[in-house]
């Protein structure tokens, strides 16, 4: 089975498409009957990533891979970059600002949300210089339900 | 027991979404942080809470919610409704506190099943 590959823009402080390329993977991956457990997971860290790359970052982009062993999702922008990156997965430390609080962001549990739910998550960060986030998903054989693509 | 029924029992307002309120509800969630809402929130079930940013949809989406309330008399924003519109989930309005009617929906016997993974 060949890729099936997919990518989105993210702009900065986009809280009206914010959240759009989550729905769009989850559609993807219900179209291409992956199991809904797996998808739940895929969503939790799609959702975690592009909020934190509409937020933090600037000119984000988000792409999924769906190969036959493992979905990749790879989300990356030329944001501020995380300074440190051992603290910034530490479970409720943020830099969030206090309107993204008020907004219900800034918990401090987006990246422990996605080191949880992921099977794999790699984080290349520098001061400045942006910030990417790889996260994958291992697929094996009966991860994939029949091909209607119902979940239940 | 359906969104309908929810808004016919308990005296509830559908401020959006109204194509989508037919879905069973499959348990009930009260929070207002959304990573937190995102990771522990049961799959179907109706979620309480005082966010009304147009955010709290994709979140409801991405969790399969049958409906969102907004306790305490808080409106949704109009974006909240334009896409609570579009992505049929009902956005329900309620004048008390989300502990109240969570307690309600208890009684009634909306409860949780174990925990979705």
């Amino acid at each position: 089975m060949a890729a099936l590959k997919k990518s989105f823009q993210l702009k900065s402080r986009d809280f009206i498409h914010a959240g759009e390329a989550s729905i769009s993977v989850q559609n993807m991956l219900k179209q291409i009957g992956i199991e809904s457990a797996l998808i739940r997971r895929v969503a939790i860290c799609a959702y975690e990533g592009e909020m934190n790359a509409v937020m933090h970052g600037e000119n984000g982009s988000f792409r999924i891979e769906v190969n036959t062993d493992k979905i990749i999702l790879d989300i990356s922008d030329e944001g501020p970059g995380i300074e440190d990156i051992a603290k910034a997965m530490e479970k409720g430390f943020s830099t969030a600002s206090e309107e993204y609080r008020e907004m219900g962001f800034g918990a401090g549990m987006g990246l422990p949300n996605m080191e949880t739910h992921s099977d794999r998550l790699d984080i290349e960060s520098e001061k400045g210089q942006g910030t990417r986030v790889v996260m994958r998903f291992s697929l094996s054989p009966g991860s994939r339900e029949n091909k209607t693509g119902q979940s239940a | 027991m359906k969104t309908q029924d929810l808004i016919d029992q308990f005296g509830l307002t559908a401020a959006a979404g109204k194509a989508g309120i037919d879905r069973e509800i499959a348990g009930g969630y009260c929070g207002d942080l959304l990573s937190e809402v995102m990771a522990n929130a049961p799959i179907g079930c109706v979620w309480m809470t005082i966010q009304v940013h147009q955010n709290i949809v994709a979140v409801a989406v991405l969790r399969e919610m049958a409906a969102i309330v907004l306790a305490m008399d808080n409106q949704p924003d109009l974006e909240t409704c334009e896409k609570a519109d579009r992505e049929k989930i009902p956005i329900l309005l309620y004048n008390g506190s989300s502990y109240e009617l969570a307690g309600k929906l208890y009684a009634a016997g909306i409860v949780n099943e174990t925990a979705d993974e």
